[in-house]
């Protein structure tokens, strides 16, 4: 048997391509084999491929939200959500917010989850601490308020006040 | 069985190493599939800055290897430590493998992150992994500014990392389980789980000295200590199961398997050609052999290293260049027998 490819020289490789269901069957020689081979084996199916390919996430899919940001660029690394699609890799952490409804259910579906739990950089659990205080606080003032105690209440805004200043390195997180 | 006792790390007669990764990334800058190669270069600056900056992270004795300056094979050599992944060995954007003089800390700058910091320990030892890890990573992060999110955790270029960025692995030789083919069944119930396990130098187990990775895939809505156990569990139960079936291997036909064993280790003290998988293949009957009691004066430490030895790269960096691939064989084969030689008399004496 001929070489399907170049006609001219033996047929001794035997190529079975299985694509969405149908069987293709090709017969070539080494050297077109070796050419074919290079080129026509599809490009790996790509993570952002992959979660498309789940209802929910396709073009045809329910979640309204998955299908808005065609034009949404994010302003800082310019990646629009399309080429997330097409990698699976997201471009920056400015993404993560430029696109939070869009990730969001995609975090979900891989780890079952959308609230991190762990570890912070050291910086942010102060501000966290800062932050429960100052709530803590402010529940002090309107009680002290209501009972028309304004000394304490004076001195729990000052002290309010205070955390408030070194709370704002926080800010952007 | 035979019962003189081994030096093993702790679970060692299953457990190769534990293995800690941790993902991360600089907030000021885009990740590294959209950075210019001016950003890789100050980014690399920056990790070398607070690693070397750091008087105690400097403790560990940290070297700084470029990989640009490095050639293709000190390049392989690295991957086959298991010291860089073999992504990040080609490319051409400015990146970095920053080794601890101990080998036991890796921080590769422009991976598939701008950060992985990596710890691997001998045996089961992933929550000392971790706590070394995690030292350096909050030492690190005092001088570079992690890209984090109140409600996604650490920020990762692919959203599998997303959350804490840790992988915790472990390393397992199960020549038992793939032996009778229980292997399956667990490779199955891993997978329902959300537990990868791969095998560590190849698809094919047998071919890969049945070595065996075992890995958390959810990074996300656990905490670290929480995953870690998770790995931890599994990993003893699995651990018990290979236990049990060696014993009972041995036990349903001694003769048998000390058959098989000895004529591996007859193979490798003879051969003078091998290729890397059969002698992959062989020394897992050897390790077994050695764990079991069976072969005398061997240590598994001996077969750590010979392990290494017979990869392409590192065999050529110890032959001092390149070599064919029929040379390779050759040399193989003969590192191996003086290896095995040598350590058969120091444990004599």
């Amino acid at each position: 048997m001929l070489c399907q490819q170049c006609q001219k020289r033996e047929a001794n490789v035997h190529f079975t391509q299985i694509l969405n269901g149908t069987k293709t069957e090709t017969y070539l020689c080494s050297q077109c084999a070796n050419d074919k081979g290079k080129l026509t084996f599809s490009p790996q199916l790509n993570l952002g491929d992959f979660l498309w390919g789940f209802p929910g996430f396709g073009e045809n899919g329910g979640f309204a939200e998955a299908e808005q940001p065609r034009e949404v660029h994010c302003d800082f690394c310019g990646m629009n959500f399309d080429d997330f699609r097409k990698t699976g890799k997201v471009g920056c952490a400015n993404c993560y917010r430029t696109f939070r409804d869009n990730l969001s259910p995609i975090l979900r579906r891989l780890h079952g989850n959308t609230e991190h739990k762990g570890k912070m950089p050291g910086k942010l659990t102060e501000c966290i601490k800062t932050g429960n205080e100052i709530g803590k606080l402010k529940e002090e003032l309107a009680t002290a308020i209501v009972r028309e105690e304004y000394e304490k209440a004076a001195e729990l805004r000052d002290r309010i006040r205070n955390l408030e200043g070194s709370g704002n390195k926080c800010g952007g997180v | 069985m035979g019962k003189k006792p081994v030096k093993t790390a702790p679970e060692g007669d299953v457990a190769i190493s534990s293995r800690i990764r941790l993902a991360r990334n600089i907030g000021a800058y885009p990740f590294t599939t959209r950075m210019t190669k001016a950003q890789s270069a100050e980014i690399l600056s920056k990790v070398k800055d607070a690693v070397l900056g750091d008087e105690e992270v400097q403790k560990h004795g940290f070297s700084f290897l470029e990989l640009q300056a490095m050639n293709a094979l000190e390049r392989q050599f690295l991957v086959e430590k298991h010291l860089i992944s073999p992504e990040f060995a080609e490319g051409d954007i400015s990146r970095a493998a920053i080794i601890s003089k101990d080998g036991k800390i890796s921080i590769m700058v422009n991976e598939e992150d701008h950060l992985r910091l990596q710890c691997i320990f001998p045996g089961m030892q992933t929550d000392e992994a971790w706590k070394l890890c995690s030292d350096i990573d909050t030492k690190l992060e005092r001088k570079l500014e992690y890209a984090f999110d109140k409600n996604f955790g650490y920020l990762t270029c692919c959203p599998t990392n997303v959350g804490t960025g840790i992988r915790a692995s472990v390393m397992l030789h199960l020549p038992a389980l793939s032996m009778t083919g229980y292997i399956k069944g667990i490779l199955e119930n891993c997978s329902k789980i959300g537990i990868a396990v791969r095998g560590a130098y190849g698809e094919n187990s047998e071919a890969s000295g049945n070595m065996f990775q075992i890995s958390n895939q959810v990074t996300l809505g656990q905490t670290e200590e929480e995953i870690i156990a998770g790995i931890g569990s599994i990993t003893s139960q699995i651990l018990e199961q290979e236990r049990i079936l060696r014993s009972e291997l041995y036990g349903q036909n001694p003769l048998r398997l000390e058959d098989r064993i000895f004529r591996s280790y007859g193979i490798l003290t003879n051969a003078r050609i091998i290729s890397s998988e059969e002698s992959l293949k062989l020394l897992s009957d050897v390790r077994l052999g050695v764990i079991m009691g069976l072969i005398g004066g061997l240590e598994l430490e001996d077969l750590n290293e010979i392990m290494l030895m017979i990869q392409p790269a590192y065999l050529q960096k110890l032959s001092g260049g390149q070599l064919k691939p029929d040379e390779r064989d050759q040399r193989r084969a003969e590192l191996v027998r003086m290896k095995l030689k040598d350590s058969e008399q120091q444990g004599m004496e």
